[in-house]
C-alpha cells in the first residue's frame, strides 16, 4: 500500500480531503477546550505537530521489531514519553501559555489522531512517508484549531493574540462582545459551520 | 528470536520503558531551573498584582526587589517565626492545617506614595478546581487596600470572572474590622446585603459557587491573622 500513495499526498491529504478534525472527526475534545483563544489554540497546535510528527517517525522505526500483543502499550509508552517532555519544555520556555493548555498537553497522550495515525499508518510504513503523515495530519489538526481560535477570540472578546481588534467605537456604539462564542458548546457550532462549508466546496465527501 | 515469546516481550518493554524513563529523567532535570524561574517569577508577579503593581515580563523580579521590603511567616497569636522564608511556605497545605498550627506569611509591601501594605496570601476551593489569590491590607491592619485572585479552570466568562479586576478591585476600602470585631468580608449576590453588618462585595453571576469558594477562602485564610492584624492596629493607635 505504501507505495501506491505518494508522498505528496500522504502530506496534503490531511489538509483537506482527509482532515482528521473535520472529516473523520478526530480530537474535538481538545477542539472544544483550548480555542477560546487565538495563542493556546496555536500552540497547542504546535505541540501536536511535533508529537505526532515524531511519534509517528520513531513507531515507524522500531515497528519490525514491536510484539503484537503490545503494540499499543508501546505506542502509549513513546507517546507519553514525548508528551511530557513538550509538556516540561512549555513551562520552561512559555509559562504562561503552559498554565493556559494546563492539562490539555498532558491529553495529547489520549488524543484519537495520535493513536489512529500510529496505528493505522507509522505502523505499516518507513519513517519518511511516517514523518510526512504526521506533519500532514499534525497540520490538518492545527489548522481547524487556529481557525476556531481566531473566530472565538475575535467575536467572544474582541481580540486576537490578545491585541484589541474591535475598536473602541463599535462599543460605544452599543457593540457587545458575545460571551457565548468563550464557552465550550460555541467551538462544536464553529467546527459545525466550518464542515458545512467544507462539505458543500467537496461534493464528493457528502453522503448520499 | 521468536517475537511473539513472553521473554521477548518482557525484555522489549523493560527495554523501552528505561530508555523513556531515562529521557525523560534528563529533560525534567535540564530543565527543572528555568521552571522553578518562571514558577517564582508568576508568584511575585500575582503578589505585586494584588498592590495593584503590574510590571512587565522583564522587570518582575527587580520590581519585586524594590516594593516588597520584607516578608516573614507568622503564628496564628501574631508571633513571627524565624528561620522560615515566607516566599518557600506553601499555602495550598497550610490552609488544611488547623488554624492555630499554620504558617502564616506576610509580605510588607512598601509603594510608591510611601504607605505601608501587609500583602496576604488566599488558598481555597472553586467549583471545578483550586482558587487563590492575594489581599493587601493598608497599614492600620483594618482596610483592604486591593486584591488579586486567580484560577485554575473556573468556567470562562462565569467563575473565571473572579480574576478580573471588576471583580477584585470591589475590596478597595473594605474592613475586615468593625467595631473591633472581626469580619471577614462577605460575597454576596449583586444587588443583596448580607445578613450580618459585615463589609461585603458583589459575587459573579452565573458563578455562584465560585463566589462562595472566595468567601469561604477569605474567611478560613484571614481568620487565622486576626491576631497578627490586632497587633498592627494596636500599635499604630
Amino acid at each position: 500500500m505504501s507505495e501506491k500513495i505518494s508522498n505528496k499526498s500522504v502530506l496534503f491529504n490531511p489538509f483537506s480531503k482527509d482532515n482528521p478534525v473535520i472529516v473523520q472527526v478526530l480530537g474535538i475534545c481538545s477542539v472544544l477546550a483550548v480555542t477560546a483563544k487565538l495563542e493556546p489554540a496555536l500552540v497547542m497546535g504546535l505541540s501536536v505537530i511535533a508529537v505526532l510528527a515524531f511519534s509517528n517517525v520513531i513507531i515507524s522505526l522500531i515497528r519490525n521489531t514491536i510484539p503484537t500483543n503490545i503494540r499499543i502499550i508501546v505506542q502509549l509508552v513513546v507517546v507519553a514519553g514525548l508528551v511530557v517532555i513538550v509538556s516540561q519544555l512549555l513551562q520552561a520556555y512559555a509559562y504562561d501559555v503552559s498554565k493556559q493548555l494546563s492539562v490539555f498537553i498532558g491529553l495529547i497522550i489520549t488524543n484519537c489522531i495520535l493513536m489512529g495515525r500510529l496505528e493505522a499508518f507509522a505502523m505499516a510504513n518507513r519513517p519518511w512517508p511516517s514523518f510526512l503523515d504526521g506533519i500532514g495530519n499534525g497540520i490538518g489538526y492545527a489548522m481547524i484549531l487556529v481557525i476556531v481560535g481566531f473566530f472565538r477570540e475575535l467575536l467572544g472578546s474582541g481580540t486576537l493574540l490578545g491585541y484589541q481588534v474591535v475598536p473602541q467605537w463599535c462599543y460605544d456604539h452599543g457593540y457587545v462582545n458575545n460571551g457565548l462564542m468563550i464557552l465550550p458548546p460555541m467551538a462544536l457550532i464553529v467546527v459545525a459551520c466550518i464542515i458545512w462549508v467544507h462539505r458543500s466546496i467537496n461534493k464528493d465527501l457528502q453522503e448520499k | 528470536m521468536n517475537k511473539q515469546s513472553n521473554l521477548y516481550t518482557i525484555i522489549y518493554i523493560i527495554v523501552l520503558v528505561t530508555v523513556v524513563g531515562s529521557a525523560l529523567g534528563f529533560t525534567a532535570i535540564s530543565l527543572k531551573s528555568r521552571q522553578e524561574a518562571n514558577a517564582n517569577a508568576d508568584k511575585m508577579r500575582q503578589i505585586l498584582a494584588s498592590v495593584d503593581i503590574t510590571p512587565s515580563k522583564d522587570s518582575i523580579a527587580s520590581d519585586y526587589a524594590r516594593y516588597i521590603t520584607d516578608s516573614y511567616v507568622v503564628d496564628s497569636r501574631g508571633n513571627r517565626i524565624d528561620g522560615v522564608d515566607a516566599f518557600t511556605v506553601k499555602v495550598e497545605r497550610q490552609v488544611k492545617e488547623e488554624a492555630d498550627e499554620r504558617l502564616l506569611p506576610v509580605y510588607e509591601c512598601l509603594t510608591d506614595n510611601g504607605s505601608l501594605k501587609y500583602i496576604l496570601p488566599l488558598y481555597g476551593a472553586g467549583l471545578w478546581g483550586p482558587i487563590w489569590g492575594y489581599v493587601s491590607v493598608d497599614s492600620d491592619g483594618t482596610t483592604i487596600y486591593d486584591a488579586f485572585f486567580a484560577h485554575q479552570g473556573e468556567t470562562p466568562g462565569l467563575g473565571a470572572e473572579i480574576e478580573k479586576p471588576a471583580f477584585s478591585d470591589q475590596f478597595f476600602g473594605k474592613r475586615i474590622f468593625k467595631d473591633g470585631k472581626f469580619l471577614p468580608i462577605a460575597v454576596v449576590k449583586a444587588g443583596q446585603h448580607p445578613a450580618g453588618d459585615e463589609d461585603y462585595v458583589d459575587g459573579i453571576s452565573g458563578g455562584t459557587i465560585t463566589s462562595k469558594g472566595v468567601a469561604a477562602m477569605i474567611d478560613n485564610c484571614l481568620s487565622p491573622y486576626k491576631a497578627f492584624l490586632e497587633k498592627l492596629e494596636g500599635g499604630n493607635k
